[in-house]
């Protein structure tokens, strides 16, 4: 009667072509040498103080990230979520934005805000009638700047999810106890949230640990691990990358399981904290004064927030060499836009557009797949799921998740750069195949965890009525699970879509001329001074990733 | 020859067995109620009718054709589950009309099953806007559109609060009847098989209990399971004499009806109705701990001496609170049934 589950092998062996023999291989090789089994690359890393340094700056500048987006984070999700005012909801959606710009597009528009020729720095100079541009942006300094910026949204939207889950009566509770404000806020608030503030920790270690465009464009020599990677893969230091890979991955395994081990109630509750109740009433803020004071800050901090992008969208209208030593661009024309008509220029967004939707579409098939074998039980009597073939099928969704976009562009140059048909290995390294194919293994945790968490949530009586109303297995699928899944499909499909259209971190190590993505173009405009240009892909990438927010904020509130 | 038959189903999750030998019999039109506590298999017992789960041993036959090996969506079954299982993201309608085949007259079908129903109209309803009684009809409906041939019920009033039970069980049964549709339906409460079921299967621990009629089961329970499970009882132990007599621990000889065969000197337990009970003199001598009014009569519980606790049935004001009484065997209600203990 025990029959194998023969698709469900074939899918798990799939996955872990793409997801864990790279990762494998990679490890394999950074232990190989010419004349089989060595330790030399490993003996070289480790006498190179500058590898020591790399790694132990990709520590702290995680951490120092981790407390800077709390500090920013944790105050407003408890201003937005506790507190009412003028214009509150329109700036809580205003407050979320810096999470849909795409890394390097955040980059550069800070580039053009407070790098040395940028708005913020020039209005300063001549302000204060300076010699020189008041600062210089780089260094670690600009690089938490930038990480502050961008992930301080983790902390804002675990924490306003987590206070907008607390049961009122609690702190009704505590009150009734004859708890004052401060003891109710550190003895059942914050506790209560604990879990979110560790999944957004956890969110903000491993987001900054992989982060690059920051570190490469604003590090100078200051290089973090991601950088040096990719450096030693240009200078053609194969093995050393590999093992520098190594050791990234394992930095972000041990931010992994540290975070598990600081938080052992689990990650799995990240999204439910406390009794499910009726969430504390906002406090209207009643002082004339006090709404005042408020609203003023709110905007103030979301012209703040806003001026990266409108910066972005005011560069892209300054024609080539046109601005030099003023406050403000003398001229503005729609010459930059209209250089998307060439076919050289218009290239690397069709080649971004159609990579992405490839490896979506892919992401989204294969992770619906093993949701599917790993979470749904048979309505037909059929033998139920191995509880072993489950996990991992959930478990290699998941991984790429936990590895740096880095790690995986070395492990996939690793793999995909020899032919060994009969160990799985086949050059794909140089053809249009391969960015696709990474993208897609980057996308799997975002389309294979939305799938799994949909299905979880879906009812098994459902598919249940349909099987006893006669739909097979198609129509069961196509008429009831699809429609139901369909807000956590697009919330995950959406995600993956602007992460892949906006990569840089992999794109840098894997693509070819003819299929250089706008990150790449976006780069090469930047060498090139046309500083126009990269703004106009900016804005593109900026547009299309407000879009898919949109998307994916639907599907998130249901 | 019966309609539905259940031959010797067996059935285990992992090393835990679930169902044991259970072998059923259900004529055409039959209404059965499979009643157990929770953990008893009858659940389990429904779903592998629907195809759910598939039995370990046993076959499950229709109209004389095997459809044990039937996935569920060639079966022709139609099924109420417990939270109704209404999909969502389709109308009231399209709930409906889901299980239809042929593009023939969909429309008029689906009205005339809501109609049947007492839901006309309907259609365009989103799920989630109706009340729960009505999610319980349209579930119904649903089920009972694509003319299946057999019914099934699970648990089908369970969702629903205690005022709206009484009525949404009374349309259930009306509704039911006038299809005359062999049905089988799944449930803990008593009170709703016996009202639904025209015979009553009880499953304890994975086993057939018992199946009859409500007045068999109450009055003539097979095991000491059903005893107590179905309806109110007081057990009291003793020795059995022989010839349906009892010796009580105080002497007192009661008599009653062998459940199981017997031998004298046999340990027993007496398994006595709240009614067969009555306050009489020359009893077992006790002090009422608790009287329950029920309108016409009331319920004694009464701690005899020894330490046991029993309940009587007599009118409101047969006793108070505290009062010192006599309990005996009464001359009305089912006869006390014997059953032996241990062993």
């Amino acid at each position: 009667m025990k029959r194998l589950p023969v698709a469900g092998l074939l899918l798990a062996l799939l996955l872990a072509w793409l997801v864990g023999y790279p990762l494998l291989m990679t490890l394999v090789e950074a232990l190989r040498g010419p004349e089989g089994w060595t330790t030399a690359h490993l003996r070289e890393f480790a006498s190179r103080p500058d590898e020591w340094l790399a790694l132990w700056r990709s520590l702290w500048i995680s951490l120092t990230s981790v407390v800077l987006a709390a500090g920013i984070g944790v105050p407003l999700a408890f201003l937005f979520e506790r507190t009412d005012f003028p214009g509150r909801r329109f700036l809580a959606a205003v407050v979320a934005l810096p999470v849909a710009l795409p890394p390097l597009v955040g980059v550069i528009a800070f580039l053009f805000l407070y790098g040395e020729s940028g708005f913020a720095s020039r209005a300063v100079q001549s302000l204060l009638g300076l010699e020189s541009p008041p600062w210089r942006l780089v260094g670690p300094g600009a690089i938490l700047l930038v990480h502050a910026y961008s992930m301080y949204v983790y902390f804002y939207l675990f924490t306003r999810a987590g206070l907008a889950r607390l049961d009122a009566a609690l702190l009704e509770a505590a009150a009734s106890l004859g708890a004052g404000r401060a003891r109710t806020l550190f003895r059942v608030t914050l506790p209560l949230l604990r879990p979110a503030l560790a999944g957004a920790a956890l969110l903000t270690f491993m987001t900054s640990l992989a982060s690059f465009s920051a570190p490469y464009l604003f590090g100078g020599s200051f290089r973090v691990m991601t950088t040096q990677i990719v450096a030693s893969k240009l200078n053609g230091e194969t093995a050393l990358s590999q093992v520098e890979t190594v050791m990234l991955a394992g930095l972000a395994l041990l931010g992994l399981v540290g975070m598990r081990w600081i938080d052992r109630s689990g990650l799995a509750s990240i999204a439910g904290v406390g009794v499910r109740g009726v969430a504390p009433a906002r406090r209207r803020l009643e002082s004339t004064w006090a709404r005042i004071t408020a609203g003023t800050l709110g905007w103030l901090l979301a012209a703040f927030l806003l001026l990266p992008h409108a910066v972005l969208l005011l560069v892209s209208f300054v024609p080539p060499f046109t601005w030099t030593a003023e406050a403000l661009p003398p001229v503005l024309a729609l010459g930059n836009w209209a250089g998307l008509a060439q076919a050289e220029k218009l290239r690397p967004v069709v080649n971004s557009l159609w990579m992405a939707a490839v490896s979506t579409i892919a992401a989204v098939a294969l992770g619906l797949a093993a949701a599917r074998m790993a979470v749904s039980r048979p309505v037909d009597g059929g033998e139920p799921r191995r509880p072993w073939l489950a996990s991992a099928l959930e478990w290699l969704v998941a991984v790429p998740w936990a590895v740096p976009g880095t790690v995986f562009a070395i492990a996939l140059a690793t793999t995909f750069g020899v032919n060994q048909p009969w160990l799985g290995r086949f050059v794909l390294i140089g053809t249009p195949v391969i960015l696709p194919l990474a993208y897609l293994v980057r996308s799997l945790p975002l389309t294979g965890r939305g799938s799994i968490a949909g299905l979880r949530g879906l009812d098994p009586a459902l598919e249940e009525a349909a099987a006893s109303l006669g739909a097979g297995r198609w129509r069961r699928l196509s008429r009831v699970v699809l429609p139901l899944l369909r807000p956590a499909i697009a919330a995950g499909a959406g995600l993956a879509f602007i992460t892949a259209l906006g990569d840089f971190v992999v794109s840098i190590v894997l693509y070819t001329f003819d299929t250089r993505p706008i990150s790449i173009e976006i780069l090469s405009s930047l060498r090139l001074q046309d500083l126009g240009m990269a703004a106009v892909y900016g804005v593109l990438l900026m547009t299309a990733s407000a879009a898919a927010f949109l998307v994916w904020g639907q599907g998130e509130t249901r | 020859m019966p309609f539905l038959t259940l031959d010797r189903l067996d059935k285990s999750f992992g090393t835990n067995p679930v169902l044991r030998n259970l072998s059923l019999e259900i004529e055409k039109g039959e209404v059965l109620a499979l009643l157990g506590p929770s953990g008893s298999g009858k659940t389990t017992a429904l779903r592998l009718i629907a195809g759910f789960e598939s039995p370990d041993r046993g076959h499950i036959l229709v109209d004389g054709e095997d459809v044990t090996a039937l996935p569920p969506s060639k079966r022709r079954f139609g099924m109420v589950f417990q939270h109704y299982a209404l999909f969502p993201h389709l109308t009231v309608g399209e709930n409906v009309a889901f299980g239809l085949t042929g593009k023939d007259g969909m429309d008029r079908r689906v009205s005339e099953a809501l109609a049947q129903v007492d839901l006309p109209g309907f259609e365009a309803r989103r799920v989630g806007e109706i009340s729960g009684g009505q999610q319980q009809r349209v579930a119904l409906a649903r089920a009972l559109a694509p003319e299946p041939r057999v019914l099934l019920l699970d648990e089908p009033l369970s969702n629903l609060d205690p005022t709206l039970r009484e009525r949404t069980r009374r349309e259930l049964r009306r509704a039911i009847r006038k299809v005359g549709i062999t049905t089988v339906l799944v449930t803990h409460e008593q009170e709703e098989a016996f009202h639904l079921g025209d015979r009553v299967a009880v499953l304890h621990a994975g086993i057939l209990q018992q199946v009859g009629s409500p007045e068999e089961l109450y009055e003539r329970p097979a095991t000491r399971f059903v005893a107590g499970f179905v309806g109110r009882a007081s057990a009291f132990p003793g020795k059995y004499e022989g010839d349906g007599k009892v010796r009580l621990p105080s002497g007192l000889i009661w008599s009653g009806v062998p459940a199981v065969e017997l031998g004298p000197g046999d340990a027993v337990e007496l398994v006595v109705r709240p009614e067969t009970l009555a306050f009489a003199p020359g009893g077992l001598s006790g002090r009422v701990a608790e009287r329950r009014y029920a309108g016409p009569v009331s319920y004694f519980l009464v701690s005899l001496e020894g330490g046991l606790e029993v309940e009587v049935m007599a009118p409101a004001g047969a006793a108070s609170e505290g009062d010192a009484v006599s309990v005996g065997l009464g001359t009305s209600g089912p006869q006390p049934r014997i059953f032996g203990v241990g062993a």
